[in-house]
Formats: structure tokens, C-alpha cells, sequence
């Protein structure tokens, strides 16, 4: 056991000295739940709109009203005609124009059909559907509320609600995307690249023939990054509960237990990686390009899995970062138990012994 | 007494390479045994077979009186190891690194700032032992490398091209070491690919493609191949070529 405690205090001193793993280790998760948090973000707020008001009602004037209180829009142009629609949008200026056709009031009130037309800048596509919809929305309000008891005869009533996430906050999917990103990434990126570097320094093989088990030596490896990691979750979940006020409806412990289960399998995989690599650069590259990539596009993280092509759907069900995902977007959010998330907990289970057992015959076979 | 090594056609092949050719030897207690070969002879394989890094194909080795097949446990207790490449951390502090290697070596606590205040003194360097290994001159680190490779007082050493890189008068220093580690009971078991070397050595094997061309002591060698140097024994045994 001292012989354990020895290689573990020589781990620590190395990642202690070392600034820009420090860095690393703790920079890169405050920088990406920040900027992700606050910066990258698909809500809207205050988008720009211009109206072209042809009808000049008090209806028109209402309307626009509550569309700038929704807190969606903003105002930036008041337009004259039809010409200076398209014009508008050039400059870049506005997302949306909303046109009141001349005598708007007058078919509205005498049960006509009452047209009015919302344009959109499609350059980007999301946000041009997200403003059409929530306009759309605002405007269907605004006709309900006035006409409360006239109920338009064999009409289907939508109500929706968001369920879990009612003011569709994006920090509620970026926080545990994130997370799984930051852990696996410094987790299997530290461990691959401190494993080659004694590769490298030739000190592997001092190890090798002193009488610390591979074992000790992987665990000695591994235990550090663990602590450290962990730490490293915790500071992520403070973040985002604290700072981005993502809810934690479920389990602390059983959140903080997923998380343990991740790193670890995290842990693994850079262990495997720098059982089939010789230098610390590849270990770096295999680690961004094997793990940082499919995490970020498969994952479900930034687009999502359903609606990608077949093929790519296979292959994110073998990315470990859904599964996290999922149980901490279930856990946080939903207030999900392990009644309900047994099952990807039990495929990172099987994936951390997968790759633990893989590499540790990896090594075994690569020293000798 | 028994023997510190001792090998019977021990055989090392990777597929159909074969790295070490039943090599048969022993190595006496407190004896310094030079083994020498020309890069690629098969000597690091044979070395590593021997510290139970590489499980033999065929043929038998025991190291301190255990077997290489089924005590390599016991033999880690028992060997020092020292590679060409120092094997000591250099973003750790000398006293951290001695620290380290005497925790892995299972020394009791108490007694590590004991042995670590000896080393620092054998060697001279109190006055940087909280430096970083680092910053240290190429012929300290190798010293240190030695004596932390002693650290658990092993029944023998095994040093793989251990003055690689460093000027002739170091190398002589080292040697010193090395001499004083044999007289204290400790045997020395070195690879080299410097000649001058090899003369130090109390007996000297020369292996060239995988086999043991030679095995005796520098006199006896040079005596036997009617030279005047170890550099014209290897020239004669390993190129097939004679200087003369």
C-alpha cells in the first residue's frame, strides 16, 4: 500500500507542476460552460423586427405592442412600403418583418379572413422557423383574447406546453453536454498523454521492473485524474446550477455517483489509448479526434440523434457521452431516478470494463 | 555459492526472428559481467528476459535463485534497473525522486530520509537536492539514476547503456560507483557499446546476431585473439574483421 501511496503523491506532483495541464484541467471547463452558457446560445432575445403597419388600427398598433413585450422582438424600423422590406433586410438589421395589409381592421372585424404577413431572413434557417413561430403564437393570443367566448365552430384547439424546460432555456441541454465533453475530453486526454509521456521518458519501463503490479500502476495513473476530474464535475454542476440556474430536480448523490462512473470510464478509454500509442502528441490527437469530435457532432449535444441518417444514428450508440448525457439531462432536469435510467447507466458499465479489460491486456502485450 | 544469473539456451524469438539464440551463461556474485554487441545483437532482449520484462520462448534463466518463468515477482524484489535513458523524473525535486523509487521499493518510511541523506552525501550534491532533477548536469543525473537504482540494496544491478552521452572522465567517475556497488556484494550486470568499458569489466560476453560469440575476461580475450585491445577483440568477433 505505501508503495501505492508513493506513486500516487509522485502523480500529483507531476499534474501540480505542470501549469498548463493545470490550465487545462480547469481552465477549459469554466471557458466552455461560460461561453456555452452565455455566449453560444440558440435562444432568442431581442431579435430585430421591422413593421410595415399598411393598416394604421388600433388592432395593428395592439398587436405590435404585445409582440415588442414579448421580449423576443425589438424594434428597429418602421417601414413605408413594400419596397423597404427587402431593403431592410439587406442591411442586416432586422430577422423579421411583419406586414399589416391596408384594411386589415376592416376584414378582421367583419369576419373576414384577416391576413397578416410575417417575412423572415432564412440565412438562418433555425432562428427564421423559432421568430415565424413565436410571432405566430403572439398573434394567435392576441385574436383568443379578444374574442374569448367566440369559438369558431368545429375548430381543433392546440394548447402545447414545454414540459421540463418551459422557458426552453438552452443552457439546459449545453450544461450536461458540456460536462460530458470537458470530463471525457481531460479525463482519457490526461491519462493517454501522462501514460505516454513515461513511455517516452523511458521511465514506463523503470516501473515496468520494479516490483509495483501493472495494476498499481494503472490505478496509480488513473487515481489522480479521477479526484481531479471529479472535482472537475463538481465545479461544472455548480456552474450550471448556480450561474445558469439549470435545475437539479433529481438525486444529487445518484448525479454524483453517474458522474464518478463517466470519469472512470474516461479514465479507461485514454488508458486504452495510450496502450496503442507511443508519443504524447498522438496520444493528443487520437484523444481530440477519436473522443472530441463524435462527442461533439454524434452525441446528441448539438444536433439531434433523430434526426440523423441511419448510419450515423449506429454509430452514436457507441459514443459514451449520450448515454451520460441522457442520465444527466434525466437526473437534473426531469428529476429522473435510477428506476428510469438503469439502462444507459448499465451501458457505461459495460463500457468501462470493455475498455479497462482491452486495455490492460493492451499494455500487457505492448511492455513485453 | 550460488549463482547471481544463470542461463541454460535461453531463447527469445519474435515470430520467426530470433532475437537471442540460446545464450548459456552464469553470472558469479559480486561479479561486474559486461555485455557487449553491436546494436540490434540481441543483449537488451536478453537483459530484459532476465528483469521479467519478456517471458523466454525457450530454454532456462534464473535471476537471484528465482526463475524467470514463474518468479518475476520475486526477482523485481531482488534486481535494480537502470536504462540508458536515466529513469529519473525531471519535474520532480532529487529528494522527491529518491523518495519515490525508495516508496515503490517498499523501503519503510522511517528509513527513506535516512537513506536519501546518504546518497546526497555519496554523491555531493546536498546542496540541490530540492532542485529539480531538470536543471541537474547530464553526469549528476546519471549518478543519481545509479544510486536510486541501489536504493532497496539489490542483489544485483542491471544497467542498460547507462554512460550513454556522457564525456570520458564522467564515465570514470561512474565506474568508481560501479566498482564500489561489486566490492559491496552487489553484482553489476552492464551493457555497454564502449570498449574502454568493457576493460573494466571483471568478465566480458560478446554477442553478435542473437548469439554469444564470446565469453571471458577482458585479458583472457585479448589474449586469445592475440590483440592488444577489447575495441580488436569486437572488430575481430562482431564485423569479422581483423584491425591487425
Amino acid at each position: 500500500m505505501n508503495r501505492f501511496i508513493a506513486f500516487v503523491k509522485k502523480e500529483f506532483f507531476h499534474i501540480l507542476r505542470d501549469r498548463r495541464t493545470l490550465l487545462i484541467l480547469f481552465g477549459l471547463p469554466l471557458v466552455q460552460v461560460l461561453l456555452f452558457g452565455f455566449a453560444l446560445t440558440n435562444e432568442i432575445k431581442n431579435a430585430g423586427i421591422a413593421i410595415l403597419d399598411n393598416d394604421k388600427s388600433p388592432h395593428s398598433q395592439q398587436i405590435t405592442n404585445k409582440l415588442l413585450a414579448s421580449g423576443y422582438f425589438q424594434l428597429r424600423e418602421n417601414l413605408r412600403s413594400n419596397g423597404d422590406i427587402e431593403r431592410a433586410f439587406r442591411k442586416g438589421t432586422i430577422k423579421l418583418a411583419v406586414v399589416f395589409p391596408a384594411g386589415f381592421t376592416e376584414n378582421y372585424e367583419h369576419g373576414r379572413s384577416a391576413q397578416i404577413q410575417l417575412l423572415a431572413d432564412a440565412t438562418e434557417q433555425n432562428t427564421a422557423i423559432s421568430l415565424t413561430n413565436y410571432a405566430t403564437a403572439i398573434i394567435r393570443d392576441y385574436t383568443t383574447d379578444l374574442n374569448p367566448t367566440v369559438q369558431p365552430p368545429l375548430t381543433i384547439d392546440v394548447r402545447s406546453r414545454m414540459v421540463f424546460n418551459p422557458e426552453l432555456k438552452g443552457a439546459f441541454v449545453f450544461v450536461p453536454g458540456v460536462m460530458a465533453m470537458v470530463l471525457l475530453l481531460v479525463s482519457a486526454l490526461m491519462t493517454s498523454v501522462t501514460i505516454a509521456r513515461e513511455r517516452e521518458t523511458g521511465t514506463l519501463e523503470v516501473l515496468m521492473v520494479s516490483p509495483l503490479s501493472q495494476g498499481q500502476i494503472l490505478l496509480g495513473k488513473v487515481v489522480p485524474y479521477l479526484f481531479l476530474s471529479f472535482l472537475n464535475g463538481c465545479i461544472i454542476i455548480a456552474l450550471g446550477v448556480f450561474v445558469l440556474k439549470v435545475p437539479l430536480n433529481g438525486s444529487l448523490v445518484l448525479l454524483l455517483s453517474e458522474t464518478l462512473l463517466f470519469i472512470f470510464l474516461s479514465l479507461s478509454i485514454g488508458i486504452f489509448i495510450s496502450s496503442i500509442v507511443d508519443t504524447q502528441l498522438v496520444a493528443m490527437f487520437a484523444s481530440l479526434m477519436a473522443l472530441l469530435l463524435p462527442t461533439i457532432f454524434l452525441s446528441g449535444f448539438m444536433f439531434p440523434i433523430e434526426s440523423m441518417p441511419r448510419p450515423l444514428q449506429l454509430v452514436s450508440n457507441l459514443i459514451p457521452a449520450k448515454y451520460f448525457i441522457s442520465i444527466v439531462k434525466g437526473i437534473m432536469i426531469k428529476g429522473a431516478g435510477l428506476r428510469y435510467l438503469w439502462q444507459p447507466t448499465l451501458v457505461l458499465v459495460g463500457m468501462s470494463v470493455l475498455s479497462m479489460g482491452l486495455s490492460l491486456r493492451n499494455l500487457k502485450t505492448r511492455l513485453s | 555459492m550460488e549463482n547471481a544469473v544463470h542461463t541454460h539456451q535461453l531463447t527469445k524469438k519474435f515470430g520467426s526472428f530470433i532475437a537471442t539464440d540460446a545464450i548459456t551463461f552464469d553470472v558469479a556474485q559480486g561479479e561486474i559481467f559486461g555485455f557487449l554487441g553491436a546494436n540490434g545483437a540481441g543483449k537488451t532482449t536478453a537483459m530484459r528476459m532476465l528483469c521479467g520484462l519478456l517471458k523466454p520462448s525457450s530454454g532456462e534463466a534464473t535471476v537471484a535463485g528465482f526463475d524467470v518463468y514463474r518468479q518475476s515477482e520475486k526477482i523485481k524484489q531482488n534486481i535494480g534497473y537502470m536504462s540508458q535513458r536515466f529513469s529519473l523524473y525531471e519535474d520532480l525535486t532529487v529528494r522527491e525522486n529518491i523518495r519515490f523509487y525508495g516508496g515503490i521499493y517498499g523501503l519503510r518510511r522511517a528509513d527513506i530520509p535516512v537513506k536519501t541523506d546518504q546518497i546526497l552525501r555519496k554523491l555531493g550534491i546536498e546542496t540541490v537536492a530540492d532542485s529539480l532533477v531538470a536543471s541537474l548536469p547530464l553526469g549528476w543525473k546519471q549518478k543519481l539514476a545509479f544510486s536510486v537504482a541501489l536504493i532497496h540494496e539489490p542483489k544485483i544491478v542491471f544497467l542498460d547503456e547507462p554512460t550513454g552521452g556522457v564525456d570520458p572522465i564522467t564515465r570514470r567517475q561512474f565506474w568508481d560507483l560501479i566498482y564500489e556497488a561489486a566490492h559491496g556484494g552487489t553484482t553489476v550486470f552492464v551493457t555497454t557499446h564502449y570498449m574502454d568499458e568493457a576493460e573494466y569489466c571483471h568478465r566480458v560476453s560478446i554477442m553478435v546476431d542473437g548469439k554469444m560469440k564470446a565469453l571471458d575476461t577482458p585479458s583472457g580475450l585479448k589474449t586469445a585473439y592475440n590483440v592488444d585491445s577489447m575495441d580488436a577483440v569486437f572488430q575481430i568477433l562482431a564485423r569479422g574483421t581483423s584491425t591487425k
